[in-house]
């Protein structure tokens, strides 16, 4: 497909071979991506071919098929730093997930630099993912947790967060973009902010990197994390993107295999980046995946991509807000990709199951952000996410699901 | 497949709009609360128990309709019923809703019938049983928070 050509969503989906098949007896009209994108057919062969024609372990063995396996897990990681526009390879880490990242992140720049008295920063709007490992690491250092308010349309008065950066802040953690509200957090400005105090910045961008071009060098961020599987790659792998000096002078994570340089029983040297933080057979399968899954975006055009979802998140929005029963939380002026509501007399779990009834798959619960839920008030919210594949289809399905659930429960 | 009616009958989307003994009984002297973590539920039940019967009931809090109606039904059956009674009717109440059909025989549960749809959603299960877990908990005075994950 050429650049200029117009965005054809119909043809997009037949590349996506779940998109096929039913739930419950009906089509399926797929509204869970933030929870998980499904898979491109060519992220499907990609792994299946790499198991067929190219499997073995690698960084060990001398023999060609090993060679060869070695340089398409290395060839992912390169993949993996022009996908995020950063110019060292040696940046990348792999991980299972944004989660592990993060633990990564916290287990090891955390404990070696946050003391007693020092506090990290999160955001009120954090998921479960970015608030846990620093809430554990503070409380095993004797450090505090410091949590930056938010708006009621969900954005972050950044005067407020910067109010709160102290000379004890020893990092600063914020989502790219909301996976509860959508918000999209003018990371740049943050990051400006947070680095003329001397505060380095993580940033979980696991609902911004399928949504949004990102580029790490300009929005100047210290850590950058994602997971494959919200990018339409495999589930089981992810990224810590972090800067080469801060990784350098980093401890290890976990140990073992893989990550060391010499080991004796008196004395062990680890390994240089980012291998010292690769303890063990990596999943190199979800590499080559994830590789493909960013070949497939970046083919479509991730600005195209945002486009296309910022028209189906005014028109989804405009189908709900018609239902009187309705209300949207999290109403930023910069969002993407989700619908979070609640349904005046329904709670969201049935919500869920008579849209799962229709064929609409959408999440109900707290979406691993109860401080979030209890900003709002509400024990949970329905969330409807959109990915490339969406259509207006899926959204129209969506709004006549709700209204047959108000009569209902009528 | 079910149809939703089903699952959502009359009798229970009539008790999650109007649920029955939302309240603290006066002589209440066992409680518990359960919790759901996957949705975020959460129930307290209240019962007045003397020389092993429940004499009354109640329940608060918040849940989704099948929580809701199932707690408000739960206190209408196990009122004035001894406990091993209303422990033998959790007992065949959960293999209803679970789909184990001879557990579900081993004891009429009368209107709790209702509840059959469930077992075609198992993930609903544990909102069907959330009060159930709870009363357990508060008749046999373990009183502490009952998860349901």
């Amino acid at each position: 497909m050429s650049f200029a050509a117009p965005y054809d969503v119909q043809q997009i989906r037949k590349d996506f071979p779940l998109l096929s098949r039913s739930n419950r007896g009906k089509p399926i009209a797929y509204l869970d991506t933030a929870a998980t994108a499904q898979k491109p057919r060519a992220v499907i062969d990609a792994i299946a071919r790499f198991y067929e024609r190219e499997y073995a372990a690698v960084h060990r063995s001398v023999f060609e098929i090993s060679e060869i396996a070695t340089r398409r897990f290395e060839d992912a990681r390169d993949r993996v730093r022009r996908f995020l526009g950063g110019g060292d390879p040696r940046e990348v880490v792999f991980t299972r997930n944004a989660t592990e990242a993060i633990n990564l992140v916290a287990a090891s720049f955390g404990r070696t630099r946050v003391g007693p008295g020092d506090e990290v920063l999160i955001t009120a709007m954090e998921h479960h993912a970015n608030i846990v490992p620093w809430q554990v690491l503070c409380e095993e250092r004797g450090a505090h947790l410091r949590v930056a308010p938010i708006s009621d349309a969900g954005e972050l008065p950044l005067d407020e967060l910067e109010a709160l950066l102290s000379e004890r802040t020893r990092l600063l953690a914020v989502g790219h973009v909301s996976n509860v509200l959508g918000t999209v957090n003018p990371v740049r400005e943050i990051v400006e902010r947070a680095h003329r105090r001397g505060v380095p910045v993580l940033v979980d961008g696991a609902q911004a990197v399928p949504r949004m071009p990102v580029h790490v060098g300009e929005l100047g961020c210290d850590f950058y994390v994602f997971s494959g599987h919200k990018l339409y790659g495999p589930s089981g792998i992810g990224v810590l993107w972090a800067r080469a000096e801060l990784l350098e002078a980093m401890p290890p994570y976990q140990t073992g295999g893989s990550m060391i340089a010499s080991v004796s029983f008196e004395k062990t040297t680890f390994a240089d980046i980012p291998q010292r933080f690769e303890a063990g057979s990596p999943d190199t399968a979800g590499a080559v995946g994830l590789a493909a899954a960013m070949d497939y975006v970046d083919e479509l055009g991730l600005d195209r991509i945002a486009r296309h979802e910022s028209e189906l998140l005014a028109y989804g929005t405009e189908l709900l807000e018609a239902v009187p029963e309705v209300r949207i939380i999290g109403t930023a002026r910069d969002k993407t990709g989700v619908i979070s509501f609640v349904v005046d007399g329904i709670h969201p779990h049935d919500l869920g199951t008579v849209l799962d009834g229709e064929g609409v798959a959408i999440r109900a619960g707290h979406h691993c952000a109860q401080p979030l839920m209890d900003r709002f008030g509400v024990p949970a919210t329905a969330r409807a996410s959109l990915g490339l594949y969406s259509d207006r289809e899926d959204l129209e399905r969506l709004a006549a699901g709700v209204r047959k659930a108000v009569e209902i429960f009528r | 497949m079910t149809d939703l009616r089903e699952l959502y009958q009359a009798t229970i989307l009539d008790h999650n709009k109007k649920p029955r003994n939302f309240r603290v009984p006066e002589g209440a002297n066992r409680e518990a609360v359960g919790h759901n973590p996957l949705c975020g539920d959460k129930v307290s039940v209240h019962v007045q128990l003397s020389d092993g019967v429940v004499e009354d009931v109640g329940f608060q809090g918040t849940g989704c309709a099948i929580s809701t109606a199932s707690a408000s039904l739960m206190t209408q059956a196990v009122k004035g019923r001894p406990v091993e009674e209303v422990l033998a009717l959790f007992d065949a109440f959960h293999g209803l809703v679970a789909g184990d059909p001879e557990k579900a025989r081993s004891k009429d549960v009368g209107k709790l019938t209702v509840f059959a749809g469930v077992r075609d959603y198992p993930v609903r299960v544990k909102c069907a049983t959330l009060a159930w877990h709870t009363l357990r908990s508060a008749v046999l005075g373990q009183g502490k928070t009952v998860k349901t994950e």
